[in-house]
C-alpha cells in the first residue's frame, strides 16, 4: 500500500529583479539549501506586483504567493516602489482574509542582493508554514473550487480596488511608521469594509443570483456568509435595483 | 608644451597610417590601465566607452582587487562583491577593453602619447579560451593550499578560480600543483572535457604600444605580522580587519559565520584596535592616517552586531574620523547599538590565556585609571601601505614616489604623476575610500582622453549585426536549451528528462541539451540553430538573467532576431544550487520553470532600443574651481561647454582661501584658471545669471538661462552640477558681536592681508565644529580640521612665539593631512579636546588692564576648567550646502541627501553620477572636500559627462512603458506614481490622455499596478505576460 503523499506546495513568488531576485542568486551561489516549492516570477520592481497576479495565483490554486522586495529606501526606482508593494500587500491581506483565504499565505519581504542567507531563511520558513497549514482550503475548511471562485471576483474587482485605493485610500507619508499607522487606523478599517469588503460581498452575491434565482435564505450557507450581512446587502442591492425579487417563486434573482 | 605634444602625437599618427591601426593582430591600444581593482575598473570603462581601446592589466588571476574581498561597503552596508561584480562583466563585454590577467610590467620605454609596454604573462596553465569554468578539475584535485581570497583562513585546492564572479572565470593552477612539483598528479587532464588544462606553458612576454598608461596599483594593507603588533602572528585570536572582512562574508571561509580561529566557536566579546600601522611616530608604522578605518570598524561592528545580536563590542580609538558623506551618522549607528562600546585609549596587550586564548587587553580611562579586559577575539584595524613592490613599480613607469611612499603627484593635479602621459587612479596616491578612488578613475580617463582626443574613436569598435529578420507575423516557435553547466546543473537536475519535456510542451519547436550554454562556441551554434530552425523565440535554461541575460541576448541579434524574443529560466542558482539532496523534486521545479518561461517566451514581442540624438555641448553650472576646472576639461577635448555663474566674476569660494596646506599659491592659480577659462573658445561664461527653466531628457536639455535682464535658452546634452557650499555664518562664541572673533576663513583673508592685529596676537584659540556635528547639522565638514593646521602653521612662521590652541572634539585631519597636524603639534600648538555637551565658553572681559576675549573649556583628560586669555577668536565654521541648492535640484529633477548636499546616483560606484541620465556632480555641491580633492573630482565628472558627449546617439532600454488610449480614463494614477515625470496629459479628440515619454520611463512599472483600466502597460512585463506565468507555474 503506497504511503499517503506528503503535501508540496506551490509557492508564486514575485521577485524584484535588484534585490529579492538577487538575494534568491545569491543563496543558490552559496548553496543555502531550502525546498523547492518556489516558483519565481522576475519583475523589475516589487511594485509592478498588480493585485490581480495575487488573486490570479490563488485563483489557479496557489497554495502561497510570495512578495520580495528590496528594503524600505533601498528601492532600486526614484519611486520607491517597495512601498506600494506593502500598501498593496496589507490591502490584498484584508480581502483574502474576508474572503476565508487565510492571510498568512500571502508574504512579503525585503530581501537585498546581499541578503542570500536570509533568502533561504525566509523559503524554510515560508515552505514549513504553508505546509503546516496544508494545500489551499484545507485549514480554511473551504473547498478549494469555492476559494478560487472567490479569488476570480476578488480579481475582476481590482480595476474597482484600485480606482477606491487611488480616490480615497492613498497613504499619506511613505515611510514604514506611516504605512503601519495608515493601515492599523479605524479610519481605514472603516473606509476599507464600506467601499472594498462590502463591494465584494455585493459580488459575491450577484455573481451567486446571476448563475440562477435562489431564495434569500440559501445565501448565507452557499456563500458562508452571516445572514444579517446578507440580509444588509441584499436590501441595498434591491435599492438600486440590481436584484429583483419574484414574490410569485419567492426567488431573487439578479437584473 | 601641450599643443606640441598633441602636434607629435598626431604626426605619429599619420606616419603610422590609420590602416596599421587598425590590424587586429597588432598589440596597440590607446591607453593601458595598469591594476585591475575598482579604479583601474572603472576608468577601463570610461576611456573605453568615450573611444578609446585600452589594455587592462591586472597581476592576480581576476581582476576585482580589494573591494572584491570586503564583505560590505560603508556607509550603506551594500554588498562589495553585488555592486562591483557587474562591473566586471561590463569590462569583459566591453569590445575596446583588453583583459590581461595572472600579468605583470617588466618595463616602460618611449614617451606620452607612444609608449611601449613589456609585459610578462604568468603561464596559468589554462588554456583561457577552452575553460568554460566548470570546476571540475578543482573537485578532483587533491591538493589543497590556503586561499589567498579568503586571506589564507580557509583551503582552496591548487586549481581553482580566484572567486566565484572572477573574470576571466577560468581557473588558474598554483606552484603548488603535483605536476609542477614533480610529475606526480595529473587528474585536472584527465576530467577536463574540453582539454583546457595545458602543463607546457611558460611565462610568455608581450609588448603593447599605448600613448598613455593609467597607474591604478592600489594600495596594501599594513602588515602587524612584521612588527607582531599586538600579538598578531603570535595569538590565533588577534586577526586584521581584513581577515575579519572575510570572517563576516557568506562566500568566507566559514560562510559568513563569524568563528575565531582557535576553536572555531562564536565570540561574544571582539575588541577593535584603532590606528594599527597609522599615526605611528615609531619604526615600521606609518605617520598618516589611513584616512578609511574609522569608517570600516564602525561597518564591521555593525554587521558583526547584525550576526550575532548578543555579541559586546568595544572599539579602543584615538580621535573618530567619520569626515566623509554620511560617516557621522554611520558612527552613531554603530555607537547606539546596544553592547557596544567606544574607549578613546591607547591600548596594549596583556596577554593570552594558555587554556581559553582569549586576549587581555590594558587600556586606560578618565576616571578608573589604568583596566585589564579579556576578550575572545581582537580586530586590528590595520591602515593602508602603499603597494609592496611600490619602489621597483615606479622605476619601471618612471615615476617618483612622495615622502609617504606612494605615488607623488601635484595638489592642483592630483591625477598627473612626475611623468608626462602617466596618469593615476585609486589608492595609488594615498589611503583613500572607494568613491574617492572611482572618482580619480574617471578623472584619469577624462585626462588621458585629453592628452589622446586626436586619436579618439580610431582604434575602437562597435560591433555589426546582421540586419534583424521580422518574425512577427509568424507563429511562436520557440527553441529551448537546456544546460548542464558541467556538473552544476547536470548532477541535480535529469537534463535529458527536461529536454523530453520541453519537446512536449505548446510552441516549442526544438530542445536540446548543452554542456555550457554561455561557452562562446555553445552560444555560436545555439545562434546557427535559430537560423537553420526558424526559431523566433528563444528559452535557455541554465543560470540566471542577471549575469547572463545580455550575453544571450546578444546571441539573438547575432543570429537576427530581436534580442527581446528570448527568456531566461533560472534553473541553477534557484533550482540545482538551492535543492541539491532531492533530485527528482529539482527536477520536476526545473520543468515547472521552463514550462513557465516557454509560456513567457511565446508571448514576448520584439521591442527596438531607441537612439536618441546627443546634442555635443555641455552646461556647467558654477563658476568655481570645480565647474571652471569640468569646463576647461570637456572644452579642451572639443566640446563647447556653457559655464553658468550666479555672481558676476568666476572664482567661487576659492577667491577667500589664499594657500593651501601645502603651500600652493592659490590666487595664483585661481587667476590663471580663470584667464583659461575666460579665453577658451569653446567656453561661453554667463555671469550674473540665474537659471529659470531645464527641460528634457539626457542628451536633449533644454535650459533657460537669465542674466543681465536676458533670458537666453540652451541646448545641452549634459549638464554638470558644481554650485558649491557656503560658509556657516556663526551665532556663537560672540560672532558678530567682537570683532576679534573671526571665522577660519576670515582669519585666512586677514593673514593673506599683512593684518597685524592678528599676525601679533599673543594668543589666538581656535574652536572646532562650529555649526556642524550637532542635531540640525549632523554631519562633520571635513575640511576645517586640516584649515585649523594650515592657518595655525602659517600662523607660526610668521609669530612663532604666537601661543596657539585648538579646542577639538576629534582631530580629523585625515590622511596625510595628519602629518600637518603632527608638525602643528611640534611647534607647540596646544591641543585641548571638549566634549559636545560641555563647549567652550567665550567672553570679552578687562584682564590686568588688559581686553582680552576669556575662553573656558573643561578638559577630560584633566577632569578641570582651563581659562585662556586670547586675542584672537578663531571658529572653525561649518561648511553648508549653497543657498541655492533647493531650486538647482529642483529644476535639474535631481535629489538633495538629507544634510543638503546633492545626492549622487551612488554613494560607492557611482559618485559623480546623478540618478537621473546625462546629469553629473562634482565640488563641495556634493560634500565639503579640499581644493585638491574637489580638481579630481571635477576632472572625474568631466570624465563622466565625456563618456556621453563623445557618442552620437545613447541607446535606452525598449522596456518602457506605452499607454492604450481607447483603454485610458484620464485618472491620473499613473501620473502620480511616476516621481520620473515620464507621464504627461496630453490632448486628444477623446479627451485628455495618458502619454509616456519613453525616454524618461525607467521601467520599473509601477504605473502599471495603479492603472484600473488596464491601459498603460509595461512592455516586456506585460499583464499578459506575467499571467501568463502565473497560470503555467499552476498548470501541473
Amino acid at each position: 500500500m503506497a504511503a499517503p503523499t506528503e503535501f508540496k506546495p506551490t509557492i508564486v513568488g514575485f521577485l524584484c529583479n535588484w534585490c529579492c531576485y538577487g538575494g534568491a542568486d545569491l543563496a543558490g551561489v552559496s548553496r543555502f539549501q531550502y525546498p523547492p516549492h518556489l516558483r519565481v516570477i522576475r519583475l523589475m520592481c516589487s511594485g509592478r506586483v498588480d493585485l490581480a497576479f495575487i488573486f490570479r495565483a490563488f485563483a489557479k490554486k496557489a497554495d502561497a504567493v510570495f512578495i520580495g522586495g528590496c528594503h524600505l529606501n533601498d528601492c532600486h526606482y526614484n519611486p520607491e516602489g517597495n512601498y506600494d508593494a506593502m500598501g498593496n500587500t496589507l490591502m490584498a491581506k484584508r480581502i483574502l482574509e474576508k474572503l476565508g483565504v487565510n492571510p498568512d499565505r500571502l508574504r512579503l519581504e525585503w530581501v537585498s542582493a546581499g541578503e542570500g542567507v536570509r533568502f533561504a531563511e525566509v523559503m524554510n520558513e515560508l515552505s514549513a508554514k504553508i505546509k503546516s497549514l496544508g494545500p489551499l482550503g484545507s485549514s480554511e475548511g473551504i473547498a478549494v473550487a469555492e476559494l478560487s471562485s472567490r479569488m476570480q471576483t476578488a480579481e475582476d474587482l481590482v480595476p474597482y480596488i484600485k480606482l477606491v485605493e487611488r480616490e480615497r485610500l492613498r497613504v499619506p507619508v511613505r515611510t514604514e511608521e506611516g504605512y503601519r499607522k495608515f493601515f492599523g487606523s479605524e479610519e481605514f478599517d472603516q473606509l476599507f469594509n464600506e467601499l472594498i469588503l462590502d463591494k465584494l460581498v455585493m459580488s459575491r452575491i450577484m455573481g451567486f443570483l446571476r448563475k440562477k434565482p435562489a431564495a434569500a435564505m440559501e445565501i448565507p450557507g452557499s456563500l458562508a456568509l452571516e445572514p444579517s450581512e446578507v440580509a444588509r446587502h441584499l436590501r441595498q442591492l434591491t435599492e438600486r435595483g440590481l436584484i429583483k425579487f419574484d414574490a410569485g417563486q419567492s426567488l431573487l434573482a439578479a437584473v | 608644451m601641450a599643443h606640441t605634444l598633441e602636434r607629435a602625437i598626431e604626426h605619429a599618427h599619420e606616419a603610422v597610417g590609420q590602416r596599421s591601426l587598425r590590424a587586429h593582430d597588432d598589440q596597440r591600444g590607446d591607453v593601458m590601465v595598469v591594476g585591475g581593482g575598482i579604479s583601474g575598473i572603472q576608468a577601463a570603462l570610461d576611456l573605453a566607452t568615450s573611444g578609446f581601446k585600452v589594455y587592462l592589466v591586472e597581476k592576480t588571476p581576476t581582476i576585482g582587487g580589494k573591494m572584491a574581498q570586503l564583505d560590505k561597503t560603508f556607509p550603506t552596508n551594500d554588498c562589495s562583491m553585488c555592486i562591483e561584480s557587474p562591473k566586471f562583466i561590463e569590462c569583459d563585454r566591453q569590445p575596446n577593453i583588453e583583459i590581461m590577467t595572472y600579468t605583470e610590467v617588466v618595463g616602460v620605454e618611449g614617451s606620452a602619447g607612444n609608449f611601449k609596454v613589456t609585459l610578462n604573462k604568468k603561464p596559468r596553465y589554462i588554456d583561457e579560451d577552452k575553460c568554460t569554468g566548470c570546476t571540475v578539475c578543482v573537485e578532483y584535485c587533491p591538493v589543497k593550499i590556503p586561499d589567498p581570497f579568503n586571506q589564507n583562513l580557509s583551503l582552496n585546492k591548487a586549481v581553482h578560480i580566484y572567486f566565484s564572479q572572477a573574470v576571466p572565470l577560468v581557473t588558474y593552477i598554483d606552484e603548488t600543483c603535483l605536476y609542477l612539483q614533480d610529475k606526480t598528479c595529473s587528474i585536472c587532464q584527465g576530467v577536463c572535457e574540453n582539454d583546457a588544462i595545458n602543463f607546457n606553458q611558460t611565462p610568455e612576454k608581450v609588448e603593447v604600444k599605448v600613448g598613455a598608461i593609467v597607474l591604478s596599483p592600489g594600495y596594501e594593507t599594513f602588515d602587524p605580522k612584521l612588527r607582531g603588533d599586538y600579538g598578531y602572528g603570535t595569538y590565533e585570536n588577534v586577526v586584521t580587519s581584513l581577515d575579519f572582512e572575510r570572517l563576516l562574508c557568506a562566500t568566507g571561509p566559514h560562510d559568513g559565520h563569524i568563528l575565531r580561529p582557535s576553536d572555531k566557536k562564536h565570540p561574544q566579546k571582539i575588541a577593535w584596535i584603532h590606528c594599527v600601522g597609522s599615526r605611528q611616530v615609531i619604526p615600521g608604522g606609518n605617520t598618516y592616517c589611513s584616512a578609511v578605518c574609522c569608517s570600516y570598524t564602525q561597518k564591521q561592528v555593525i554587521l558583526a552586531k547584525d550576526h550575532v545580536p548578543e555579541m559586546q563590542a568595544t572599539i579602543f580609538h584615538n580621535d573618530i574620523r567619520s569626515y566623509g558623506k554620511d560617516f557621522e551618522r554611520f558612527y552613531q549607528r554603530a555607537e547606539n547599538l546596544p553592547g557596544v562600546k567606544f574607549v578613546r585609549s591607547y591600548v596594549s596587550i596583556g596577554g593570552e590565556d594558555p587554556v581559553t586564548k582569549n586576549i587581555t587587553i590594558r587600556y586606560a580611562t578618565n576616571d578608573a585609571g589604568v583596566k585589564e579586559e579579556e576578550f575572545e577575539l581582537v580586530v586590528l584595524s590595520v591602515g593602508l601601505n602603499p603597494p609592496a613592490d611600490a619602489k621597483a613599480f615606479a622605476q619601471k613607469f618612471g615615476v617618483e614616489l612622495g615622502p609617504q611612499g606612494f605615488c607623488k603627484t601635484d595638489p592642483v593635479n592630483p591625477i598627473e604623476t612626475t611623468r608626462a602621459g602617466v596618469f593615476i587612479s585609486g589608492a595609488f596616491r594615498g589611503p583613500m575610500d572607494i568613491p574617492e578612488a572611482v572618482m580619480s578613475a574617471s578623472a584619469a580617463g577624462a585626462l588621458s582622453g585629453q592628452m589622446l582626443k586626436a586619436r579618439r574613436g580610431r582604434l575602437s569598435q562597435e560591433r555589426v549585426y546582421p540586419l534583424e529578420k521580422d518574425v512577427t507575423k509568424e507563429e511562436a516557435k520557440v527553441g529551448v536549451f537546456v544546460c548542464r553547466c558541467g556538473a552544476n546543473i547536470g548532477r541535480v537536475v535529469d537534463v535529458p528528462a527536461v529536454v523530453e519535456y520541453s519537446r512536449t510542451l505548446g510552441n516549442v519547436v526544438h530542445a536540446e541539451e548543452s554542456l555550457f550554454a554561455c561557452a562562446t562556441n555553445t552560444a555560436k551554434a545555439i545562434s546557427d540553430t535559430i537560423r537553420d530552425k526558424g526559431l523566433n523565440r528563444v528559452v535557455v535554461a541554465a543560470c540566471t538573467p542577471r549575469t547572463h541575460e545580455p550575453l544571450f541576448r546578444d546571441t539573438l541579434r547575432e543570429a537576427g532576431i530581436n534580442q527581446y524574443f528570448f527568456d531566461m529560466a533560472n534553473i541553477r542558482e534557484h533550482c540545482s544550487w538551492v535543492h541539491s539532496k532531492e533530485q527528482a523534486d529539482a527536477t520536476k521545479k526545473a520543468k515547472d520553470i521552463v514550462r513557465m518561461s516557454v509560456a513567457r517566451a511565446a508571448l514576448l514581442e520584439p521591442l527596438d532600443e531607441f537612439s536618441l540624438p546627443v546634442n555635443k555641448a555641455a552646461l556647467v553650472v558654477g563658476g568655481g574651481v570645480a565647474g571652471m576646472t569640468s569646463a576647461l576639461t570637456l572644452a579642451e577635448q572639443g566640446f563647447q561647454t556653457y559655464l553658468i555663474e550666479k555672481a558676476s566674476d568666476l572664482g567661487g569660494m576659492a577667491r577667500r582661501i589664499h594657500y593651501t596646506v601645502e603651500g600652493l599659491d592659490v590666487q595664483a592659480y585661481l587667476n590663471d584658471l580663470k584667464k583659461k577659462t575666460y579665453r577658451h573658445q569653446l567656453i561661453r561664461v554667463i555671469t550674473d545669471a540665474i537659471i529659470t527653466d531645464v527641460s528634457g531628457y539626457v542628451g536633449n536639455f533644454l535650459t533657460k538661462v537669465k542674466s543681465k535682464g536676458r533670458v537666453q535658452e540652451i541646448k545641452h546634452g549634459a549638464a554638470i552640477i558644481a554650485t558649491g557650499a557656503d560658509e556657516y555664518k556663526p551665532t556663537e562664541y560672540l560672532y558678530g558681536q567682537d570683532s576679534r572673533v573671526m571665522t577660519q576663513l576670515e582669519l585666512e583673508e586677514r593673514i593673506a592681508g599683512g593684518d597685524e592685529e592678528v599676525r601679533k596676537a599673543r594668543s589666538l584659540v581656535m574652536i572646532q565644529c562650529v555649526g556642524c556635528r550637532q542635531e540640525d547639522r549632523n554631519y562633520c565638514s571635513r575640511v576645517c580640521c586640516s584649515g585649523a593646521m594650515k592657518n595655525a602653521l602659517k600662523l607660526k612662521s610668521v609669530n612663532k612665539d604666537m601661543d596657539i590652541y585648538v579646542l577639538f572634539r576629534d582631530m580629523r585631519t585625515y590622511g596625510f593631512n595628519e602629518d600637518y597636524y603632527l608638525e602643528a603639534s611640534g611647534k607647540d600648538v596646544r591641543f585641548i579636546r571638549f566634549e559636545p555637551q560641555d563647549k567652550p565658553q567665550v567672553e570679552a572681559v578687562e584682564e590686568g588692564g588688559r581686553s582680552v576675549l576669556k575662553v573656558t573649556v573643561t578638559d577630560p583628560v584633566l577632569g578641570k576648567r582651563l581659562a585662556i586669555d586670547a586675542d584672537t577668536v578663531v571658529l572653525s565654521a561649518a561648511v553648508i550646502p549653497s543657498a541655492g541648492s533647493e531650486d538647482t535640484a529642483r529644476l535639474f529633477k535631481v535629489p538633495l541627501g538629507p544634510d543638503g548636499f546633492f545626492q549622487e546616483a551612488h554613494v560607492k560606484l557611482r559618485p559623480v553620477d546623478f540618478a537621473a541620465e546625462g546629469v553629473y556632480l562634482c565640488g563641495t555641491a556634493q560634500y565639503p572636500k579640499h581644493l585638491s580633492e574637489v580638481i579630481s573630482q571635477a576632472y572625474g565628472a568631466a570624465g563622466r559627462a565625456l563618456t556621453l558627449l563623445t557618442h552620437d546617439t545613447v541607446v535606452a532600454s525598449g522596456s518602457v512603458c506605452e499607454v492604450d488610449e481607447s483603454l485610458c480614463v484620464s485618472c491620473g494614477a499613473c501620473i502620480t506614481s511616476c516621481t520620473y515625470g515620464a507621464i504627461e496629459f496630453r490632448e486628444t479628440k477623446r479627451g485628455k490622455k495618458a502619454t509616456i515619454n519613453p525616454v524618461l520611463c525607467k521601467g520599473d512599472g509601477l504605473c502599471n499596478a495603479k492603472c484600473p483600466s488596464g491601459a498603460v502597460f509595461l512592455k516586456h512585463y506585460t499583464d499578459d505576460e506575467v499571467f501568463g506565468q502565473i497560470d503555467a507555474a499552476l498548470a501541473h
